[in-house]
């Protein structure tokens, strides 16, 4: 009996009152929807950013030459000629635990094509680049191994490149492109991997690594040699190794003197991760504001409304309702509304999310525990500002409650 | 029924100890009707509180039915009040926005009867006190203020009290209604309910068959009215 009572009368009281009811159930909605779609945002924007460094290869291992140095004046980083293919080859045959070495000699020429030019990468490679630089051929084939072996004047065009000189989507299969004014032959379209602005990896023609070499940089240097390991777990082993190979290979003793640098894909994660983190907590805080606003916003309600209700709180003690009962109702209320809001709020931060992965193209991800922070910091603030009061009033005598202005 | 004995009521606010009620003592028999009358701030409130259980005295005591009411804690002044004592306010004090029926049975909240029985009580309560069926359902803001203090009369029969206690029940009322609400005070009484009326208007405590004047916390006069 006391069960029906009460959730009957706190039905009949939260909807004989409905400007009231609803404008708390708004405040706890717009509280817990924004904390939701803010974190969903900044956590949507860490994995696409983690997805698009996945997508240059996997359990990648990049090796680049060291700094040259004049007499103690530091050219950078890759500056230094210290890579050769037999380096690539040699951990190829050597290091355990590798599915595939790659090296390249990447520079930058202007490219022409029936009255089009354009700037841009040129990647001399080998066939194993497709595998470990996560490249895949959209239509013709990619560099061949014989291709690389004659020195084949053959290019392989990104989508990007092959708009710039073509037109978007043009068949360029079998047509000619000049780079440094020497006629290569295209063989292949890769399919786009995505993105744009600096280090567009669609804008880019690859060619057999010894055309580069004896056509276009005319050296016997490489620019980089990515390396892929067979499990991420292996990659610290794999690092070392190769840098303990390369050490061997090049005379140098001292760790700290090599004349490459070497970085894995971890560590590139682990920068950007950094980055992004900080992205997250600056949306978290945003977030954090808006939970605070919002909280005020549900304790201004609630406080109101129980001050309101005081003499009604008093009328139902002087009928003999007990004030047990009354602290019972209260709290049903407080927590029916928080519930409604919270359940509302949810749904509405799910849609909105939804809505700006849609229209604004970010991606965006619901995670359990803004959910879960949302609701309980509504939900605690609710119960608490709608339950105490209505119980100091409870526990007023009937006639200071009923003469309360 | 009632057995006052030296009721004495403090208040304390501060350092100031303020005597609103200093030593009454009456005795009310049941099928009653009293007025208890006295200008503000002559302690008639404070009693009126003390008599509907909503207070407590400070010394003492209070009989009502032979149970000592000033010995009593919280939930069982609660369950005091709900079983022997009905109250009409002069602010009416119906829940709004609350249908008449629905007002009716707020006493019976939380009790151990079932809808259908609150219901009959409601409507027999409603009756009694002289409402319209037509206006059962209506929303207690819709109403006159005579029909809502005949509501309010009605929540305080539902219970069928030993007292009813009404604080200026005709306050708000202009003096057409005023004299019909006082009838139905009278047909009450005559029917067997003990009534105590707290007013200051003395044209109102005529309605009475006793009056017991007080004043400055004492009782002055207590006569009979003579009809």
């Amino acid at each position: 009996m006391v069960a029906a009572d009460l959730l009957k009368e706190t039905v009949l009281s939260l909807s004989s009152n409905k400007v009231r009811s609803s404008l708390t159930v708004l405040g706890i909605v717009i509280g817990i929807a924004s904390v939701i779609t803010m974190v969903a945002i900044g956590q949507g924007a860490q994995s696409s950013i983690s997805a698009r460094i996945q997508s240059i290869g996997s359990n990648l291992i990049i090796i680049t030459p060291g700094a040259q140095r004049t007499g103690g004046v530091s050219a950078g980083q890759g500056s230094s000629q210290s890579l050769k293919i037999e380096d690539a080859t040699a951990i190829g045959s050597e290091v355990r635990s590798i599915s595939g070495v790659a090296p390249e000699d990447t520079h930058r020429y202007q490219v022409t094509a029936k009255g089009n030019n354009t700037n841009t990468q040129i990647t001399g490679t080998v066939p194993s680049y497709t595998d470990v630089r996560n490249v895949s051929v959209d239509t013709g084939t990619f560099v061949t191994e014989y291709q690389q072996q004659t020195s084949a004047k053959v290019a392989v065009l990104g989508p990007t490149a092959r708009d710039d000189l073509f037109g978007v989507g043009a068949d360029a299969i079998g047509q000619m492109i000049r780079i440094k004014n020497i006629e290569f032959q295209v063989i292949g379209v890769t399919l786009s991997k995505g993105g744009s602005g600096f280090n567009n990896a669609d804008d880019a023609i690859y060619v057999p690594i010894t055309t580069s070499q004896h056509y276009l940089s005319g050296s016997t240097y490489v620019t980089t040699v990515s390396v892929s390991a067979q499990d991420s777990t292996i990659i610290p082993t794999v690092q070392r190794d190769v840098t303990d190979l390369l050490l061997q290979r090049h005379g140098i003793s001292d760790p700290t003197a090599a004349d490459f640098s070497i970085m894995n894909q971890a560590d590139i994660i682990a920068t950007a991760s950094s980055i992004t983190g900080t992205f997250t907590i600056l949306l978290a805080s945003i977030a954090g504001i808006s939970l605070l606003v919002g909280g005020i916003g549900i304790m201004n309600m609630m406080l109101t409304t129980v001050t309101e209700r005081t003499r009604e709180i008093g009328l139902r003690k002087a009928v003999g309702i007990r004030k047990a009962y009354i602290n019972m109702q209260f709290l049903m209320e407080a927590v029916m509304l928080t519930f409604l809001g919270g359940a509302l709020g949810i749904i509405l931060g799910w849609v909105a999310s939804v809505l700006v992965s849609n229209f604004a193209g970010l991606t965006t991800q619901v995670s359990t525990s803004s959910i879960l922070l949302a609701f309980g910091v509504s939900a605690a603030v609710g119960i608490l500002f709608g339950f105490y009061p209505a119980r100091r009033a409870a526990n007023l005598s009937p006639m200071e409650a009923l003469r309360y202005e | 029924m009632i057995e006052c004995n030296n009721i004495c009521k403090t208040y304390v606010n501060g350092d100031v100890e303020t005597n609103a009620v200093s030593g009454i003592t009456f005795r009310i028999d049941k099928g009653d009707f009293v007025a208890i009358i006295g200008p503000s701030g002559s302690g008639k409130s404070t009693l009126m509180h003390i008599l509907g259980a909503l207070d407590t005295p400070t010394s003492g005591t209070y009989l009502l039915d032979g149970q000592d009411v000033s010995k009593l804690d919280d939930d069982q002044l609660s369950d005091l009040r709900r079983n022997k004592i009905g109250f009409v306010f002069q602010a009416f004090n119906l829940l709004p926005r609350t249908t008449v029926l629905r007002n009716v049975m707020l006493p019976l909240l939380y009790s151990d009867t079932t809808e259908k029985e609150r219901d009959q009580k409601a409507r027999k309560s409603l009756e009694y006190a002289g409402m319209e069926e037509g206006k059962f359902m209506n929303l207690s803001n819709q109403l006159s203020g005579g029909q809502m203090q005949r509501v309010a009369i009605a929540r305080a029969l539902i219970n069928d009290p030993a007292i009813i206690l009404a604080d200026e029940p005709t306050g708000n009322l202009d003096t057409k209604t005023s004299r019909i609400v006082m009838e139905t005070f009278q047909e009450l009484n005559r029917r067997g309910h003990t009534i105590i009326l707290i007013t200051h208007e003395p044209e109102v405590a005529l309605y009475a068959n006793r009056v017991i004047t007080v004043r400055d916390g004492v009782i002055e006069k207590d006569v009979k009215n003579v009809r």
